[in-house]
């Protein structure tokens, strides 16, 4: 009898000790989730009113009536009254941009961590380590050097010249080196036997295997290449080729004018969507690649 | 189907020398067992002789033909390995078929050759399967499916069955066995199993440290090992060896525990009296009975009709005997040695020693 009343008495306990722990799990989610759409919400809701609404510098919570006008405002003629580049144009930019810097740096990590792991040449540890070392120097480092070098091969103001110099990537190559390093040997040694070359090797078996780690690359990649900022900045002076993270900093003012908060705000919106809509539509193969290898 | 021949094979890993000279001769539709312990280089012999590694010098004839310079793929051998190697993102029929496709082979002829050999192994219905849709036995079924597709002149088995619980490894060996036979395919299988070499072989090469030590066929091998570590290494429970002396005339050897004398049954030895020798007698060979070794016994494994007791003499060299029956107790017994059964070996070079010789 006795036992009965314990055994219910702490199965209460449990059950209340697991609500409440519920209930801090839940306020640590919700206050993060405040914290991080709170910016994103009122870029929204900014991006709905008149000029002169936030203008006045009032912080409206609610949406106005404006949306339209000003999303097709920014998508067809650009904001700021001097510099105004189309958010069409930049997102299209931004957009071939990123895809050619995320997609050249796969190819080209993908094929030098394949010659890393799977040759034996002479140097091939120097080969390594030199690609290693890149890592220790950011962009901004080398910035002058490349700048000069872009120059030079005639390329300023170009889509490649834009891409190009960003395309090169240690952090890709290390990764994928790790991947292959998993590969068992016994693979290479029976597709040996099956008579598969090194490049019947690299597409039949090593790229498939490779699946979830290249998607997953490619959504931090892609992102990484959308945000790039400084590079663009500099490259870049031709309006028809502005990226849309620059052109969105050159739309606010230095002050002596007022700023379109309005339209800014709509260009904002419209820079979120193409990363938001890659990783939604990856995250399953994103977090596949990065939890989980197929063996 | 083709012979195969390995003159003076020898192989060294920068100033590691893992093979010694291993010459072997094997003929058409032959099944060879390599067996030995872990490190004794039989698996790189025969990643030698699938063209996976480089011999540091030697020789390596298929169907008489020399294998220098000649990749894997030239060299028409197909091989079981250990872990499967099946490709995980290829279905069964593709990772059977994949070989064959790439040597350019017709699909209707792929197609033909796969649901065949599908047959013969029994997983006809699992070829459209993931390989980690499968049980390990399947597995390895596939892995033999894909060598069996390739029709090649030599199979290689490195250690196909290890990765396999106890019961699925006596069932496939059988069926290994069953397949060789019907295909008649040259053969090499590497284990450092001695039940499953036993088993497989038409002839076993027992590795020692790079070297062959015995090339025979099993029932030679356990009765007439060539030294010492044949001798201990084939047989289960091992062999007891046992330190004596020759007896001058060399009729008898003297054993050193106890001073037990055992007389040769099939002639005198050669030498002088006081001819450091081992005598070598296995666990099934000792009964119980009077006038033997006095034993010790520490252990007694009842079996269920047999037993195995685990003892020891009086100078503490330990002592193994298989005997009939459970009725055993631990404490002091004596065991008889049967003169019929010895094995005489060197005691210096651990050599196997004959009559007369």
């Amino acid at each position: 009898m006795s036992v009965t009343t314990d055994a219910t008495a702490l199965a209460e306990r449990t059950r209340r000790r697991q609500f409440r722990e519920k209930i801090v799990t839940h306020v640590c989610l919700l206050a993060g989730i405040l914290i991080f759409v709170f910016p994103i919400y009122l870029t929204l809701i900014g991006s709905t009113h008149d000029v002169n609404t936030i203008g006045r510098g009032d912080v409206p919570l609610l949406p106005g009536a404006e949306a339209v006008a000003n999303y097709t405002q920014a998508w067809g003629a650009g904001g700021g009254r001097y510099m105004g580049t189309p958010a069409g144009t930049m997102l299209a930019n931004s957009l071939i941009m990123a895809l050619c810097i995320a997609v050249g740096k796969i190819a080209i990590s993908l094929t030098s961590a394949y010659a890393v792991v799977f040759f034996r040449f002479p140097l091939r540890m120097v080969f390594f380590w030199l690609i290693f070392i890149t890592l220790m120097l950011p962009v901004e480092v080398r910035i002058i050097p490349t700048f000069q070098v872009m120059v030079d091969l005639g390329l300023t103001n170009t889509m490649a010249g834009l891409v190009i110099p960003l395309i090169a990537s240690a952090t890709a190559t290390l990764l994928f080196r790790q991947f292959f390093l998993t590969i068992p040997d016994e693979y290479v040694e029976a597709a040996k036997i099956d008579g598969a070359g090194p490049i019947r090797f690299f597409i039949d078996v090593v790229l498939p295997l490779s699946r979830t780690n290249i998607a997953a690359l490619f959504v931090i990649l892609f992102i990484y290449g959308w945000n790039q900022y400084l590079w663009p900045l500099l490259i870049v002076n031709d309006r028809s080729l502005e990226t849309v993270v620059v052109g969105l900093t050159k739309m606010i003012g230095t002050g002596d004018q007022q700023n379109e908060w309005n339209v800014i705000m709509a260009t904002a919106v419209f820079a979120l969507l193409p990363p938001v809509a890659v990783v939604v539509f990856m995250q399953r193969w994103f977090v596949k690649g990065l939890t989980e290898t197929e063996k | 189907m083709a012979t195969l021949t390995l003159r003076d094979i020898k192989k060294s890993f920068g100033a590691t020398h893992v093979l010694h000279g291993v010459d072997l001769d094997v003929t058409d539709g032959e099944m060879i067992v390599i067996v030995g312990a872990s490190g004794c280089g039989k698996s790189t012999l025969l990643r030698i002789v699938a063209g996976l590694e480089t011999e540091t010098s030697g020789e390596v004839l298929i169907a008489g033909q020399s294998m220098k310079g000649l990749e894997p793929a030239d060299r028409d051998v197909a091989m079981v390995f250990q872990n499967y190697a099946l490709y995980p993102h290829m279905s069964v029929f593709q990772n059977m078929a994949y070989g064959l496709k790439i040597r350019g082979l017709p699909k209707d002829q792929i197609q033909h050759r796969v649901d065949e050999a599908a047959g013969l192994l029994g997983i006809g219905h699992l070829l459209q399967r993931k390989p980690r849709e499968l049980s390990g036995g399947q597995r390895q079924r596939v892995a033999m499916g894909r060598a069996i597709v390739r029709e090649p002149k030599l199979f290689l088995f490195d250690e196909p069955l290890s990765n396999l619980d106890a019961k699925l490894r006596v069932e496939l060996r059988a069926e290994i066995r069953r397949l060789q036979r019907r295909l008649g395919v040259t053969s090499l299988f590497v284990t450092h199993d001695q039940v499953e070499a036993m088993t497989l072989g038409d002839r076993l090469v027992v590795m020692n440290a790079g070297r062959a030590a015995q090339i025979a066929t099993p029932m030679e091998i356990w009765e007439r090992p060539a030294d010492t570590y044949v001798a201990g290494f084939i047989g289960s429970p091992s062999m007891n060896l046992l330190h004596a002396t020759l007896e001058a005339g060399g009729a008898a050897a003297i054993l050193d525990a106890g001073g037990l004398r055992l007389p040769f049954a099939d002639g005198p030895r050669a030498g002088a009296a006081g001819r450091k020798l081992i005598i070598g007698i296995r666990p099934e060979h000792l009964r119980p009975g009077q006038g033997g070794l006095d034993v010790m016994v520490e252990l007694v494994e009842p079996l269920g009709g047999e037993s195995v007791l685990h003892g020891k003499l009086a100078d503490g060299t330990p002592l193994t005997a298989r005997l009939p029956g459970a009725r055993y107790e631990d404490g002091a017994t004596q065991l008889a040695l049967p003169t019929e059964s010895l094995h005489v070996f060197d005691g210096e070079t651990g050599k196997r020693i004959e009559a007369g010789g």
